[in-house]
């Protein structure tokens, strides 16, 4: 028997007249230790409710825990506080009611793509016949019908990823889990692939009741999801959650559909901004998270900016360079950060310090840089304050980046000290030794050759 | 059900339906089996029944029709040898990337095992095993085969442990999320995963077990002689009779083995394997012969269908009886017990070192040490000037092959066999060259340990630079850099994260050939250098334990400060500064 969208069992009501949802993460929060000693929050205070027969979107940037929270909640990962209700019960293992489609498809490349679609079946100890049917049945649901025998490796990105779909719906999951399925496919094929799944669930013929979907694409999310979790990073938080009640199939030309998307985008470049009526309560930092972005990407974004007149509407802008809202975002938020640029509304405008930046010379444009710095980023001006004490003028990645160790996590501290490394050495305010792997200050009378 | 390979070539349907019942590749390969299993069961028989007390040593026959049983033999210990270094591999490869405090503890003693001089416990080993198996052949049976296992496992244990741990994140929680029971994950993901590692380092750690083999089968402990027959008895007794002529045989016959091992067994594992790449890239199918003909044949299959509901059954029942838990480990905030399991683990260590220095010492005294000391010295110093001599020698040498494709194709299989090929087998022609020219030891054992070492520096450098991109190697051409700048900008760089790696196994062959390459015979007439590896080898023969474990364990100190204190850094900036791609 096949699950339908909607379809509520007595189970179900049993359990809604409890209160119980279908999965719920009541309060959770998740801890790493950090190499420093210490602990980096990944999550905080995290309460969400799965109901049948709903898609609910965790839509974050990089380092809001939305991957974290999905396999908390399919029970791979054990939160450090709180708990996830299945059905009421506390989950403690592997959840045996969801199943999960994998950003990288997570296929065994040495098995055909039967075996692969049966081997959740298989390992239940369903019998090989029965196993074999619901295979088929699954491949024929996805389009892969006459690939039964082939191996991944044969198969397109997209056909890839339609087994890993196969894979989790022969196993008839109440909750379906999405790790940004889409994600590593091309464009178009990602587009295809979306519009097939999105026409299974609108047809009520998905084998599973509810989806969780991961994404960091504004647009996927509104398409999809019948609720969009918003979630703030560092530590990971629901800043908010929208309903989306629009009819499906959605109309992405639909007015109600562009404001809906310019509405998110808005909320997404505003860490501070409330979500519907929830007020967010973000942390101060000492210092602030540099964003991942190269000096060259920043005065690119300005450029192109400038060229459209000093304004431009970001999901346009992400549509024209065909990116992903994460890899524009970087730039953005340094471009904010350096007062380069302003963010609101989905919009980004340019300001004085950005137009005369995106158009000064190569010179000028250095010394524009290290002004604005020096200004915008304590972090620079703490560095340059521990250059100056020492006698030697010189400090080590190491001693710099215990420091950072205690505000972030070993691989993010690594990031920022490369993020601050490329931009100390465009505003030419210290060079560094990577053999040697010391920051020194550059010295006033190269400046002065120039 | 499984699905099965179609042939390569298909015929006409009548002479399909003609050829099904039978094939010719059939009668190949059905004798083929047949005869093996003849040969296993007759060699077999021999080493359990013929029972001789240790007394009586058997005797050894030069005359060369001896030689294919005595090849036989040796075979069989190699590859039971082989059988339980893969046990070994999967037992204690999969509790140290299982469980993170057997890590802390497994991988280190491996790294430690891999540095003791194997050799020098061949006087330990076979006076267990004789005492184990009194009055039967089998004891010194089972120290061969213990000291080819000691050469093959840690090899492979190493690269088993690092395929497991390298399991793509996501392909992990898949099998934990769609609860694959452990031998599922085992043998659906694991095991594939390390598949190619394994066959690689398997292949390779067997052409090194010869080495130890023909060191084994003829050893002299506690100041008796034992005989074990097989190749490596025939060449000592060769020697012992100064019979050339036998010699020359025993090496054709030896290079034969070396091949018929390559196709008959590497080979066909290694093209099987090809299908375990975790990459996902549609390559060429690598093509042999073997493999071609067994599946051109039908009994294989006819075997696999009869075979086939047993096998099924077999695997779900292991899969029923192997369920994981319902629950995942919870939190993890375990530091203190952490902190007793590691005080617990280093007490037991000191005092195992302590006890072992306790021992060395009211045996033999600190002046010893000092001796002993000096002579370890004496075989670094050869070990390095043999590591800086073959680099000179085969790093040209291995770049101009690795370089051309040409030269590449005709020279691999050529390189193998030189691999693969136990140097000990060599060492009576080199000794009687050192006699008849009056050349010292002091300096000819450099020229001994260098004949099964060199080649990993050549493997290596060959590899490295096929790996250098087409790209770098025509914008050389392009800028014009030519020798010392070329060499300096792009060769050197290139091919130097190989060469470590290859430098890295040849020194510790190196070590490990000291102890055979120091003391040497040739009839009656003994060449002796001053060194660590000959200070080993007279204390084994004389049975002098003191001087044993003061060796062996001054040995260990070398080798592990040397890789510590030299290779470990060379790598580290192999890895930071040398990477391509």
């Amino acid at each position: 028997m096949m699950w339908q969208k909607g379809d509520i069992s007595s189970a179900d009501l049993l359990n809604m007249l409890n209160g119980n949802s279908l999965l719920s993460a009541e309060h959770i929060s998740k801890t790493f230790p950090l190499p420093a000693g210490g602990e980096q929050t990944v999550l905080e205070n995290v309460s969400l409710r799965v109901e049948p027969g709903e898609v609910v979107a965790l839509l974050g940037r990089s380092g809001s825990g939305k991957s974290t929270l999905l396999r908390i909640l399919a029970g791979l990962i054990r939160p450090s506080r709180g708990q996830v209700l299945r059905k009421g019960e506390e989950l403690r293992g592997p959840n045996p009611d969801t199943a999960m489609v994998f950003q990288s498809f997570a296929l065994l490349p040495w098995l055909t793509v039967q075996e692969n679609a049966e081997l959740g079946l298989t390992a239940r100890g369903v019998q090989k016949q029965a196993a074999e049917e619901a295979a088929l049945h699954a491949l024929q649901m996805v389009g892969l019908e006459g690939f039964e025998g082939a191996y991944p490796k044969e198969l397109s990105g997209g056909m890839r990823q339609r087994v890993g779909f196969a894979r989790a719906f022969v196993m008839k999951p109440d909750v379906l889990m999405m790790d940004e399925p889409f994600s590593a496919l091309d464009v178009l094929t990602a587009e295809n692939l979306r519009g097939e799944i999105s026409d299974l669930w609108e047809r009520g013929v998905f084998p599973s009741r509810s989806i969780v979907l991961v994404t960091h694409n504004i647009e996927e999310a509104v398409l999809l999801a019948d609720r969009i979790v918003i979630l703030g990073a560092n530590p990971g938080v629901i800043r908010g959650e929208l309903r989306v009640e629009m009819p499906r199939p959605r109309d992405r030309k639909a007015s109600r559909f562009g404001a809906l998307v310019d509405y998110v985008y808005t909320v997404m470049t505003n860490p501070g901004a409330p979500v519907a009526d929830l007020p967010s309560a973000q942390p101060s930092r000492r210092f602030p998270m540099l964003p991942h972005a190269r000096v060259g990407g920043i005065s690119g974004l300005l450029e192109i900016i400038h060229d459209r007149g000093g304004r431009e509407d970001l999901p346009n802008l992400a549509d024209n360079l065909r990116l992903e809202i994460d890899d524009l975002l970087p730039a953005v938020d340094a471009s904010a950060m350096l007062g380069f640029a302003t963010v609101s509304q989905g919009d980004v405008n340019i300001t004085e310090a950005g137009r005369e930046f995106a158009t000064a010379g190569v010179h000028r444009s250095h010394q524009i840089f290290q002004e604005q710095l020096l200004k915008n980023v304590p972090l620079v001006k703490t560095v340059l304050g521990m250059l100056e004490q020492k006698r030697d003028g010189r400090i080590g990645k190491e001693f710099l980046l215990d420091i950072l160790d205690e505000h972030f996590s070993d691989t993010e501290a690594q990031r920022q000290f490369e993020t601050l490394v490329d931009w100390g050495r465009y505003a030419q305010l210290f060079e560094y030794d990577s053999d040697e792997e010391k920051l020194y200050k550059v010295e006033a009378e190269t400046e002065a050759r120039e | 059900m499984k699905s099965i390979r179609l042939p390569q070539f298909t015929l006409a349907p009548q002479a399909a339906a003609v050829r099904r019942l039978f094939r010719p590749a059939d009668l190949a390969v059905g004798l083929g089996t047949l005869t093996l299993l003849y040969v296993v069961a007759r060699v077999g028989a021999q080493s359990l029944v013929k029972f001789s007390p240790p007394e009586i040593i058997p005797s050894i026959g030069l005359d060369p029709r001896n030689l294919p049983n005595y090849a036989a033999r040796s075979t069989l210990r190699m590859f039971i040898a082989l059988g339980f270094s893969t046990l070994f591999t999967f037992i204690y490869g999969y509790a140290a990337a299982r469980s993170r405090r057997a890590e802390r503890v497994l991988i280190p003693l491996l790294d430690i095992l891999q540095s003791v001089p194997v050799l020098g416990f061949l006087s330990v080993t076979v006076t267990a095993f004789i005492a184990l198996f009194r009055g039967s052949l089998l004891g010194l049976e089972a120290a061969s085969i213990f000291a080819i296992f000691t050469g093959q496992a840690w090899n492979m244990t190493f690269s088993f442990y690092q395929s497991l741990r390298s399991v793509p994140g996501e392909l992990d929680e898949m099998a934990t999320l769609y609860r694959l029971s452990l031998w599922e994950r085992f043998t659906r993901l694991e095991l594939p995963a390390a598949a190619i590692g394994l066959v690689w380092n398997g292949m390779m750690s067997f052409g090194g077990g010869w080495f130890f083999l023909a060191a084994s089968e003829s050893i002299s402990v506690l100041n008796r002689q034992y005989t074990l027959p097989g190749l490596g008895s025939y060449v000592a007794a060769a020697v012992q009779a100064k019979d050339l002529r036998a010699l020359g045989w025993a090496i054709a016959v030896m290079i034969l083995l070396v091949v018929l091992i390559d196709q008959f067994f590497w080979k066909p594992l290694v093209t099987l394997a090809d299908r375990y790449k975790l990459e996902m890239t549609a390559g060429e199918e690598r093509r042999f012969w073997v493999v071609e003909l067994w599946r051109a044949a039908a009994l294989p299959r006819y075997f696999e269908k009869l075979l086939s509901p047993l096998f099924g059954e077999s695997d779900r029942w292991l899969a029923a009886r192997t369920r994981p838990r319902a629950e995942i480990g919870g939190k993890t905030n375990s530091r203190s017990s952490d902190w007793i399991f590691n005080t617990i683990v280093i007490a037991i260590s000191a005092a195992l070192l302590l006890a072992a220095i306790r021992f060395v010492l009211s045996g033999v005294g600190v002046h010893e040490v000092l001796r002993a000391t000096l002579l370890g010295l004496a075989t670094c110093a050869r070990v390095l000037v043999l590591i800086v001599v073959s680099t000179l020698v085969w790093t040209p040498i291995g770049v101009a092959i690795g370089f051309s494709p040409r030269l590449a194709r005709l020279s691999q299989p050529i390189v193998q066999i030189f691999a693969s090929f136990p140097a000990n087998f060599l060492f009576p022609f080199a000794t009687l060259a050192f006699l008849k020219l009056g050349v010292s030891l002091n300096w000819g054992s450099m020229l001994l340990m260098a004949l099964g070492a060199q080649w990993y520096l050549l493997f290596n450098v060959i590899g490295g630079a096929q790996s250098i991109p087409y790209d770098l190697r025509e914008m050389a051409a392009s800028l014009q850099l030519r020798g010392v700048r070329r060499w300096k900008a792009l060769i050197g760089p290139g091919i130097f994260a190989s060469w470590v790696t290859g430098a890295i196994t040849a020194s510790g062959g190196a070590w490990n050939a000291s102890i055979v390459s120091e003391l040497v015979s040739w009839g009656n007439t003994t060449l002796r250098a001053d060194g660590l590896g000959a200070y080993i080898a007279e204390a084994t023969a004389k049975g002098d334990w003191p001087r044993i474990v003061l060796g062996v364990g001054l040995m260990s100190v070398f080798v592990v400060g040397l890789n510590r204190l030299l290779w470990r850094r060379l790598y580290d900036v192999a890895e930071r500064r040398y990477q391509l791609g």
